[in-house]
């Protein structure tokens, strides 16, 4: 799974979200977001939930995918779930026992509380499903690059080139620390059984010789990277030039407008 | 011909150590030309590709290297320095920065702050240039090492640098990778008239040079045709190198008395060699 870190989750299509400038899809993200944080009561949520609907609709990544998301984090949300239960203490009263009483309002808080944050998963899986990290990461640069005014450009680039090899060396490594396992239980170091302990220090001998090696791998590709002029970012013009198309323009809208609405139900109800 | 890269009484030595890995160095090599530097582990030969492009420079205050009449001690020229001499090294792993091939390849032309349409044409024509253009939007983890090993060529080549330094390209590479990257670094001697610097210790791989160094504990023991420096086996095997079977093998014939030369190292070439010296015999 590590080792198809580069394409992460990214689902292959070409629907409009796809197609979508990653930077406008971070921004979009942000904004929705905070308007699912701005919504006071379940019933004001009926916004945000139809739009992430439409969003999941007009992605065409298949529903079951943003299931398996949500599974991942059910605990969390069961957790939630259960904590907010006990939390209502208006409304009329449905269970009592012991020190523990559920009310409706606690019922409707944990309902909320629910949706919101499963609401939250499925907007932020559209990004990485729809989005290649690589995508990401520039996104990340390029909207970050304001900090230039401040004296931080180098550091934004510094952080871009960092999250880039990463990306590039996660399935190297791995591959590595298979490698080196396999070394070790070739000559009898047990990884598997014993108890937590055993197995943590069963580990060292694993551990060491792959930070060895990707200290020599660094020092490498740092030269490599000196040989191919890099100089830390400075003068460098990227191949791949991002551009907001009028497509960006109208999600921009539609999320506007949404947000809009979410102010609204907030003042009526 | 004039000479790209010019050593004068290069010592090198790593940090205060007076072990010196390099000991009094002097070598001119000529623009167009392909040479092969041959040695064995630790014979130094790594520290000289190093100190023709500056990663490395002199330990000792006369010695100089001038590269297209740039001194590489001047570190406001390193980058001039470098877009004119090329760098490939042994691993492929560890010299490719990003998660897609076109990407990677661009990263030479982006830093040399070139257009993005500029530096669209380059990454193409190198991408084609190696035979790597269809595997642009792949990751590099899904190639082989002789493919990646061309990525990385193609992200040297896309600089358009006059020299192409490669130190032991092919060493981790399997029969296949090696002879598709050692096709590549001919056609661009031959075709492109690149200068070509290919530091190796597999002797095989001298046959494409029309110039063949000889490393041996940081000093140069011969300097020639190839051969020239294959006709003289004894050195080769005292300095440590595996001699090429078929190579060894005319060796073995001459030692028994039979007229023949140890130029050779192609099946072919023996081969004919061979049937030459016997229909010699027979008459």
């Amino acid at each position: 799974m590590l080792k198809d870190i580069t394409f992460g989750q990214f689902f292959e299509s070409s629907s409009p979200i796809h197609r979508m400038d990653p930077r406008s899809k971070i921004l979009l993200l942000i904004l929705n977001i905070i308007f699912l944080f701005l919504t006071k009561n379940v019933f004001s949520l009926i916004i945000p939930a139809v739009l992430t609907i439409v969003i999941i609709i007009i992605s065409g990544v298949p529903v079951k995918m943003f299931i398996k998301n949500i599974k991942t984090i059910l605990p969390i949300i069961i957790f939630t779930t259960l904590i907010n239960l006990f939390y209502g203490s208006a409304g009329t009263v449905l269970i009592a026992f012991w020190h523990f009483t559920i009310t409706t309002s606690g019922v409707m808080r944990a309902v909320y509380m629910a949706s919101r944050i499963i609401l939250l998963i499925l907007q932020s899986s559209v990004l990485t499903y729809t989005t290649t990290p690589n995508d990401i990461t520039d996104g990340i640069e390029s909207l970050l690059s304001f900090l230039k005014v401040f004296g931080l450009g180098t550091a934004v680039h510094m952080l871009a080139m960092m999250m880039t090899i990463a990306l590039r060396f996660i399935p190297t490594l791995v591959e590595e620390t298979e490698k080196i396992m396999s070394a070790q239980k070739a000559r009898g170091a047990d990884l598997e059984n014993g108890k937590l302990f055993d197995r943590i220090r069963a580990l060292i001998p694993v551990l060491i010789p792959l930070l060895i090696s990707s200290v020599r791998r660094a020092y490498e590709l740092a030269e490599a990277m000196e040989c191919r002029c890099y100089n830390g970012g400075v003068g460098r013009v990227r191949m791949k030039q991002m551009k907001y198309s009028l497509l960006d323009l109208w999600a921009a809208v539609v999320c506007v407008a949404f947000s809009g609405g979410v102010i609204a139900l907030n003042i009526l109800l | 011909m004039d000479s790209l890269i010019k050593l004068n009484n290069v010592d090198f030595s790593y940090g205060e150590d007076k072990n010196f890995i390099l000991n009094n160095l002097n070598l001119e090599i000529e623009r167009g030309s392909f040479t092969v530097v041959l040695g064995r582990n630790g014979s130094g030969k790594s520290t000289l590709a190093k100190l023709m492009n500056g990663l490395c420079k002199p330990s000792n205050d006369d010695g100089v290297v001038i590269v297209d009449g740039i001194d590489t001690k001047n570190e406001k020229t390193e980058i001039e320095i470098r877009r004119r001499v090329g760098m490939v090294f042994q691993n492929p792993d560890n010299q490719l920065v990003a998660t897609i091939v076109e990407e990677d390849v661009a990263f030479g032309p982006e830093n040399l702050g070139l257009t993005p349409q500029e530096t669209r044409k380059r990454v193409d024509d190198a991408l084609k240039a190696v035979g790597m253009y269809r595997y642009r939007k792949s990751t590099p983890h899904h190639l082989s090492g002789g493919q990646k090993q061309r990525v990385a060529i193609a992200g040297i080549i896309a600089m358009r640098p006059e020299c192409l330094i490669l130190d032991e390209p092919t060493a981790m590479l399997d029969p296949e990778g090696r002879d598709d990257v050692l096709d590549i670094i001919t056609k661009f001697n031959r075709e492109d008239g690149m200068t070509i610097v290919l530091i190796t210790h597999f002797m095989e791989e001298a046959q494409f040079a029309d110039r063949v160094i000889l490393m041996s504990d940081g000093e140069i023991i011969k300097d020639g045709k190839p051969e020239e420096i294959f006709s003289d086996i004894k050195t080769l095997e005292d300095i440590g190198l595996d001699v090429p079977q078929t190579t060894g093998l005319l060796y073995k014939l001459k030692e028994k008395g039979i007229d023949i030369t140890t130029d050779a190292i192609s099946v072919e070439e023996t081969a004919a060699k061979i049937s030459a010296a016997l229909h010699l015999e027979e008459n």
